[in-house]
């Protein structure tokens, strides 16, 4: 039996009357990458940041309906609660630059003032970055700040960032469009190695990646849910014709 | 065709020549200003000079330690206080650029930045010197807190703004608190804007002069009590280079190679902190 991880009932976003996400229900099992995609606009990056409570830091910008994280409603806790429980992988790598690579993977303690020993930092950052494929190529400068890095490696720093705070549930916004080919593949591999300790939420606008590291895929369209399914299935037979459009190339 | 072409050439190379006149014209008086100050002052510092106060008139030698302390005390007490408020409110207007609040306090900096010295002095006097009867190094520091302050908010903003909100967001959503995100990523990622504004407001009030006439008056004696009155730099250089006495117009050449030595050194600091301490986005 698989457990349901995250859970949005009758979910709703708005940035001032413009309803941009529209009563979504999804349910999301543990250990499971979920890939979102849809067209531009679609409301499928509004959705994810309001999972871990990002978009209401946006100015007029509203939510109805309930996220559940492990069966609480995100928007009965404290929100710096809930974003220190998900992790969260932007468009575009945004180390900290005034930090180093130690630093930036151990900048979720560093930045929220939780004393640990350095014992405990070596062993975080190693593991960390480790899991984030990124330790063989940085482990001879650690010392060196972050923003030195590729793209690419930046990218993956960002992801050790996140897991360095043990999330169960990590969200990636678009995390491979800024990077080059050949770091889009080495971001996409990670994904299957999360898979065994990590939830993962993609938003993409790439349906070959979507297909590619998905399990399950939702597909967004003017704000509803069209279609969630197992993205094998969606991608070969989808139920819903505005799918089959989207998938086909009719639109995008 | 060819004809023209070769007269669009020509057209261009006049312009750049012009450009490139004028912009040796322009660094012409300076340089003659910097040697003339030079040449005049530099004979007059050594280190009986710095650290004894003016002689009186037909008394050989005199220093200017009276000025050198005033304008130090003063300088730093305007820091310490336009720095932090200068800097909180930059925060607050790169941080809520759209509110009602940011927008008129916004209004007030460019009206205080165009507010001439003088008046800022006027008013500090009518404030502080006539309650307390008394000119003091206090109201001067009040006064150059005020110059300083337009300098330092603006730098601020305009530093912070540059900074891509990713930066935030990535704070955010490791769970830091909005204070933490601001004190420990948003500040530091631009503190060799901020440091650099703040070097340069103190190199503008060092050598203000006008703001202090009324309000620090000058003491021709060392003083570093703050509630009496306290000579500075650019006012001893007023009051020694507007006397009829060849020594003391010795003294004003001095002091004023001095205050050009802090400045340009001020002005090197802050280039070496913002090449240095920049942080590469």
């Amino acid at each position: 039996m698989e457990s349901t991880i995250v859970k949005a009932e009758n979910y709703n976003s708005y940035f001032g009357d413009n309803h941009v996400v529209k009563d979504v229900n999804i349910s999301i099992n543990k250990n499971e990458v979920i890939a979102v995609m849809g067209p531009s606009g679609c409301g499928k990056t509004t959705f994810l940041r309001g999972i871990n409570r990002m978009h209401e830091l946006i100015p007029n910008a509203t939510s109805k309906g309930k996220i559940l994280l492990d069966g609480e409603n995100v928007y009965d806790m404290n929100a710096i609660y809930v974003r220190s429980k998900i992790g969260m992988v932007f468009q575009r790598p945004n180390p900290f630059p005034n930090l180093s690579i130690y630093e930036n993977v151990i900048a979720g303690y560093l930045l929220n003032g939780i004393k640990i020993s350095k014992a405990d930092k070596d062993v975080i950052v190693e593991k960390s970055l480790t899991s984030a494929a990124l330790w063989k190529e940085v482990k001879d400068s650690l010392h060196k700040k972050g923003t030195f890095l590729s793209g690419g490696q930046q990218q993956r720093l960002c992801i050790a960032r996140a897991i360095a705070m043990q999330p169960e549930l990590i969200l990636f916004d678009e995390p491979t469009s800024a990077l080059d080919p050949i770091s889009t593949s080495s971001v996409e591999a990670l994904f299957h190695e999360l898979k065994a300790n990590y939830t993962l939420i993609i938003v993409t606008h790439n349906m070959q990646q979507a297909a590619r590291v998905s399990d399950r895929t939702a597909f967004f369209y003017m704000g509803e849910l069209v279609e969630f399914d197992d993205t094998k299935q969606m991608f070969t037979n989808p139920a819903d014709q505005r799918t089959q459009n989207y998938i086909t190339g009719r639109f995008s | 065709m060819e004809a023209k072409i070769g007269f669009r050439n020509t057209k261009s190379v006049i312009f750049k020549g012009i450009i490139v006149f004028f912009a040796f014209i322009m660094v012409v008086p300076l340089i003659i200003i910097l040697l003339y100050i030079i040449k005049q002052g530099i004979f007059q510092v050594n280190w009986h000079f710095l650290t004894n106060v003016p002689a009186p008139v037909g008394e050989p030698g005199g220093g200017i330690v009276n000025a050198l302390v005033g304008s130090f005390i003063m300088v730093l007490m305007s820091a310490i206080v336009a720095i932090p408020v200068g800097m909180a409110a930059g925060i607050y207007l790169s941080e809520n650029p759209r509110t009602k609040l940011a927008y008129y306090s916004g209004l007030c900096v460019d009206i205080l930045q165009g507010v001439p010295s003088i008046v800022v002095g006027i008013v500090v006097y009518f404030w502080i010197v006539k309650p307390l009867g008394t000119f003091s190094a206090i109201s001067g520091s009040v006064a150059l807190a005020i110059m300083m302050l337009p300098i330092v908010i603006r730098s601020t903003e305009q530093t912070l703004k540059l900074l891509p909100d990713s930066l935030k967001e990535a704070a955010l959503s490791l769970g830091v608190p909005y204070h933490r995100v601001i004190l420990k990523v948003i500040v530091p990622c631009g503190f060799a804007g901020i440091l650099s504004g703040i070097t340069l407001s103190i190199a503008r009030v060092i050598g203000e002069t006008a703001p202090l006439l009324f309000t620090a008056f000058g003491n021709p004696y060392l003083s570093t009590s703050i509630t009496k009155p306290m000579e500075s730099l650019p006012h001893l250089i007023f009051t020694y280079a507007t006397s009829p006495y060849d020594d003391w117009h010795n003294l004003a050449w001095g002091a004023s190679f001095i205050l050009l030595m802090f400045v340009l050194i001020l002005n090197i600091i802050t280039k070496v902190i913002t090449r240095k301490w920049k942080v590469q986005l």
